[in-house]
Formats: C-alpha cells, sequence, structure tokens
C-alpha cells in the first residue's frame, strides 16, 4: 500500500525488512514518548513495591524503636507516623497491596467483560438482549455501594485478594461493552465464516477467532482497568469499607493522614497521595501510547 | 415525544427491578443485622440473649421470613406486616436504628442536599469539559493543547478523596489567612437553618463551593478527552470545509456547524458523569461532613442496614435512569436526523 503512497517512501519500503504486527505495535509504541517515560516510571514503582522490602530494614508494622512522627531523614526517607511506623515500608507495603489488588481486577474483569461481550456479540438475538439488559442492571447499581457493602460485610479482617475479587466481579461491564462492539463487526467477517464452513465450534469461534482479533481493544481496556482499580480500591479503603489495619494500602495511609495537608506532617499526606496519581497516571499514558500504536487506521508515516 | 419519554420511562422499571432484586440479595445474604444485634447485647450485658428478645427483633426487622419473601414484602408492602414497609406504598420500610430513625424523612431530607451538590458538579464538570475539549481541538498540537491534556490525564489519576482532603484543608487555610470564613469547609448549611427553600438554598451556596469544585475537577478530564477527538472529527470533515469555503466566518463556523454535530457524542457520556458523580458525593460528603445520601449509605453499609442501603440503591438508580432518559432527549435536540414519536 505505502509503495504506491509516496516515492518518497518507495526506497524506506524497500529497505527495510517485513516486520510482523506486534513488531510494528513495539515500535510504534516506543516512539511514543510520554509512554515510554510513563512505562519506565510504572516499572521502577512495581520494583520498588515487590523487591524493595527485601531491601530496606524495615517493614511496615509499628516497631517501638522507631520514634512517633519524625520528619522524613536519611533513617525515615519518607518520616514516620504517630504510632511509630516507617512511611518508607509501610509506603512499599501499601503500594504492593494496591499493585496486587489493581493486576488480579484487571485480568479478572478482563477475562469475565471479554467472553461476555464476545458470547453477546456473537450469538446476537435473544441472547444478544439478555446479556445487554444484565448490563444495564449493572450500570444502575451504584458500584461503591454494592462493592462496599459486600467488602464491609466480610466477617474476619479484610485482604487484598477479598478486595480484587469483589473489584473484578462488579467491574468487567465497561469491557464487555467495548468487546461486544467490536465483535458485532468482526463476525460477519469472512474468516469468520471461513473457520466455520471448516467446522470450528462456537467456542472455538469465539475464544481462538474473535477474542485475538480484539485484542488491541482488551490490551487497552486492561490498562484503563489497573487505573480504575487502584482508584476504586483506595477510594474503599478510605471509607474504611476495604483492606483494614494492620494490613495497610495507599488509601488508608491517606485516611490516617486525616487533616495534615498542610501542617508538620504534610509527607503523610502528599507521598501516598502522590504515589496513586502516578500509577493511574503512568498507566493511561501507557494505555494511550498502545491505542496509538495498536490502531490498524494509523499511517506508518509519523508526521 | 411524550410518547417516547413515556415509553422510556416504562422500560426504567424492569431495570431497576433488576438492580434491586440483585442488590437486595447481595446485601441481604452478606448481611445479619439480628446476630450483629443480638452480640452487641451480649457484649453490653454480658448475659446470653433470651430467645424472645431475638423473635421480636426479627419480626420488626422482617428477618423472620426468607430473602425473596423479604424482598417481596419490600417492594409491595402485601402481607402480614407491622404497615412500616412497602415501596409501592411509599414506605421504605424499618430501620435498625430503631423506630426513632425513619428512612424516609432521612432519605426526603438528604436527598435534596445530595441532588444539589451532584446536579451542581455534574453540570460544572460538562461545561469545563467542553470548553477545555474544544479548546485543545482548535488549537491542536498547540501547547495549549498539551498543556490542557496533560491537566486532564492529571485530574483522571487523582483519586477524589484525595482532591477533596486537600482542597478543604487548603480552604481551612485561606480562610486563616482571609481572617474570614469565605469558604465553608463543614456541613451543607448553616447549623438550625430555616426558611423557605430559597433561602436555604442561598444559605448553602458558600458550603457548596468547594466540594462542587472537587467534583467538577473529578469528573471533567474522561468528558474533555470525548469532547477534543470529537471536535477533531467535526473540524476536518467535509462540509465544515464548506462552510469556510463560502466564507463564513470562523466564529460562526464553530459555533453554528462544528461545536453542534461534536456535542453529540458527548450527550453520551452525560449520565456516565451523573453516576460518577453520585459516587463522588459519597466520597466528598463524607470529608465534608454533609448530612446527604452518599454518607446515610455509607453508615447503612456499616450497620448492615439492608433496607436503608435498598433506599439508596434505588435513589441513585432513578437519579442515573433520568440523566440517561434526559440524554436522548438531548440526541434529539442536538441531531435533527433523530426524530422521537
Amino acid at each position: 500500500m505505502s509503495n504506491t503512497a509516496a516515492p518518497r517512501l518507495d526506497a524506506e519500503a524497500m529497505a527495510t525488512k517485513e516486520r510482523g504486527q506486534w513488531e510494528m505495535v513495539a515500535r510504534r509504541f516506543f516512539r511514543h514518548r510520554a509512554a515510554v517515560v510513563s512505562l519506565v516510571i510504572f516499572l521502577v514503582i512495581v520494583l520498588f513495591a515487590y523487591v524493595g522490602p527485601f531491601l530496606w530494614k524495615w517493614d511496615y508494622k509499628i516497631h517501638s524503636e522507631i520514634p512517633s512522627w519524625a520528619s522524613p531523614s536519611l533513617d525515615h526517607p519518607f518520616g514516620t507516623d504517630k504510632a511509630g511506623r516507617d512511611m518508607l515500608g509501610a509506603m512499599m507495603q501499601a503500594t504492593k497491596q494496591s499493585l496486587n489488588v489493581a493486576l488480579v481486577v484487571a485480568i479478572g474483569s478482563t477475562v469475565i467483560g471479554a467472553l461476555y461481550g464476545a458470547v453477546a456479540g456473537f450469538y446476537r438475538g435473544w441472547v444478544d438482549s439478555v446479556l445487554m439488559r444484565f448490563l444495564d442492571i449493572m450500570f444502575v447499581i451504584p458500584f461503591l455501594v454494592i462493592t462496599g457493602a459486600l467488602a464491609g460485610a466480610i466477617d474476619t479482617s479484610v485482604r487484598w485478594y477479598h478486595m480484587a475479587i469483589i473489584l473484578a466481579v462488579f467491574g468487567w461491564t465497561s469491557i464487555a461493552r467495548a468487546v461486544r462492539a467490536e465483535v458485532l463487526s468482526l463476525r460477519e467477517k469472512e474468516f469468520i465464516e471461513a473457520a466455520r464452513s471448516a467446522g470450528g465450534s462456537d467456542w472455538h469461534i469465539i475464544t481462538k477467532h474473535l477474542i485475538p482479533n480484539t485484542m488491541s481493544v482488551i490490551i487497552v481496556s486492561v490498562t484503563l482497568q489497573i487505573a480504575f482499580a487502584i482508584l476504586s480500591e483506595t477510594t474503599l479503603s478510605f471509607l474504611g469499607l476495604g483492606i483494614q489495619s494492620p494490613d495497610t494500602s495507599l488509601g488508608l495511609l491517606i485516611e490516617a493522614a486525616g487533616a495534615s495537608a498542610f501542617n508538620e506532617h504534610w509527607y503523610l499526606f502528599y507521598i501516598p497521595g502522590v504515589m496513586i496519581i502516578l500509577i493511574a497516571l503512568t498507566i493511561n499514558f501507557i494505555g494511550d501510547g498502545l491505542r496509538d500504536a495498536m490502531d490498524p487506521r494509523q499511517t506508518m508515516v509519523r508526521r | 415525544m411524550v410518547v417516547f419519554i413515556i415509553r422510556r420511562t416504562l422500560m426504567m422499571i424492569p431495570v431497576l427491578l433488576g438492580a434491586t432484586i440483585l442488590c437486595f440479595a447481595l446485601v441481604d445474604l452478606s448481611n445479619d443485622p439480628v446476630q450483629d444485634r443480638v452480640f452487641e447485647i451480649e457484649q453490653s450485658t454480658g448475659e446470653p440473649v433470651p430467645q424472645s428478645t431475638i423473635d421480636a427483633l426479627e419480626s420488626s426487622w422482617y428477618y423472620d421470613r426468607s430473602v425473596p419473601e423479604r424482598y417481596w414484602i419490600w417492594l409491595t408492602g402485601l402481607g402480614d406486616t407491622n404497615g412500616d414497609i412497602g415501596l409501592l406504598q411509599g414506605k421504605w420500610g424499618p430501620s435498625i436504628e430503631g423506630s426513632a430513625m425513619d428512612i424516609s424523612y432521612e432519605v426526603s431530607t438528604r436527598f435534596w442536599i445530595t441532588l444539589r451538590l451532584v446536579l451542581f458538579a455534574t453540570l460544572a464538570s460538562i461545561g469545563i469539559a467542553i470548553l477545555a475539549g474544544v479548546v485543545s481541538a482548535v488549537k491542536q498540537y498547540s501547547r495549549t493543547d498539551y498543556t490542557l491534556t496533560f491537566v486532564g490525564f492529571l485530574f483522571l489519576a487523582m483519586p477524589v478523596f484525595w482532591l477533596g482532603s486537600l482542597f478543604k484543608e487548603g480552604a481551612v487555610q485561606i480562610n486563616k489567612v482571609l481572617g474570614s470564613t469565605v469558604f465553608q469547609t463543614y456541613g451543607s448549611g448553616t447549623t438550625g437553618f430555616r426558611g423557605n427553600g430559597w433561602e436555604v438554598f442561598v444559605d448553602s451556596l458558600p458550603f457548596l463551593i468547594v466540594p462542587t469544585l472537587v467534583l467538577m475537577l473529578g469528573g471533567y478530564a474522561a468528558i474533555s478527552r470525548y469532547q477534543r477527538a470529537s471536535m477533531l472529527e467535526v473540524m476536518n470533515s467535509d462540509y465544515v470545509r464548506l462552510a469556510r469555503a463560502k466564507g463564513v466566518r470562523n466564529g460562526t463556523v464553530m459555533r453554528r456547524h462544528a461545536l453542534r454535530t461534536a456535542l453529540i457524542p458527548v450527550a453520551t457520556f452525560a449520565p456516565l458523569a451523573l453516576s460518577g458523580a453520585m459516587g463522588g458525593a459519597m466520597v466528598t460528603e463524607r470529608i465534608f461532613g454533609w448530612r446527604g445520601l452518599g454518607v446515610y449509605s455509607l453508615d447503612a453499609i456499616n450497620a448492615g442496614d439492608t433496607f436503608a442501603v435498598m433506599a439508596y440503591v434505588l435513589i441513585s438508580g432513578v437519579v442515573v435512569l433520568v440523566g440517561v432518559l434526559i440524554s436522548d432527549i438531548l440526541y434529539g435536540v442536538l441531531d435533527p436526523r433523530i426524530r422521537y414519536e
């Protein structure tokens, strides 16, 4: 296609070797500067959360030898809180728990949503109608109330995987809609007809032909789900309906910081807040970069 | 048009029924207020609770029957009741906080407080989203565009509860510096203030500023992205080029030809903004100490009070569905090709 587009491209096209689809996506992604910077920052945060606790001397628990309300210093780079907890250690644990929730929610809700949307779009007719009415019902149910009510009803102390399951079970609707819209047009294509005439079962067509072809929509959804899950989990924890003490979460740390935004304990408020913003912001930029990279309508020529 | 609205209103009923059934089942099955109360009494008196007390609690809260039966009686109030339940008869059911706590009174007074906040915030966020989106699109790839895009992403990534806490403390600091209360940061109106509707509204304005700002900034960014995209698409379309070519002034092209069409996709996101603001209201009401519906639902969740949680679910469901209906009507106003008969 590009051979006839512009003579200037001719030489380029002949000089470069053929590239696979994913290779092209990766190349386009790495040209998106904000997305690449975000990816690096996000990986650093992941390392901070999962590797950091092995390197740092304090954990997230309260220790009697830690002074209370110490300002940031070399011993305690993020300061300490009132009870005598090293905030760097607490931040590592909190970030880890929030990321745990976010990653499980992203994968879980994407699997549910992609299958749901693909089934609805593939069968059309009454199956589609029933499934879409159920989506309408899910849209009407207030998300924070239902997730909060379920998390609040857990008798034992709420752990991160409780939150992850609850958020995934109620957070898949947007992916289902996006995948269904894609599948509605894909199912009319010839390759689906070919798969069917070759004797492929419905399940085979959905999982092997339809869902792989909606991968670009799904991957972008996964990234947006991570940001959504982080914000929901921290909000619920802030409201006291999520992860509970003695475990910790970014929302819980901000709740504990209370009204300290402008007093001498400002670091208790800003550090967890900035961490949430950094995670959600970098994830959104990565999603944006992936969307641009995977948009098939985009030309290979960068202006 | 009237037929359309009536038909759409009737179509809301099955959706609301489905949503309440699902919520009722989940909330009810995961909570047992009778057992919680029995445990509380045991803790305070140190003695086992007599069976008669348990029976009395169960019958006054309708916990002596199965979940489907309880749902049915909550919805219709038909059958053997104490005369305090039955949604279709305008009764919200007993509160586990005791007979002094009347759910319908709480709900009706708190509803206006929350609606005021949510409506102001939604309108403000849609307004600023359209403005930011259009400016971004008109000045595409300029410094303004990049700045607005980045600020939008920043607010998209900012949790409402953090922004709310920050703005509340910021407003307190500003008040301190100025030595007066420019911003009211606690409560939704002057305590004990009485007057007619308008006076109450005027009294509540200073309390409204900061929470509305928080919810607005928390909700505008997503819509402004869509506004920018749809505005760009319209500006590159043939009919806008034609309008330019025949010599229409730039401002008129933008206003009459481009913006009107570009608003259509954004109308889809108005109900989303509304439901987002309803969720955000729970957080802002908690932070700013409002006695609104959101805080009420949080308290009900903590107490395991199914009937009170259901009251919130129903009201927020109706508000969201009315938002959807309004956005569908807006489609017809913005897009002359759509006719409702």
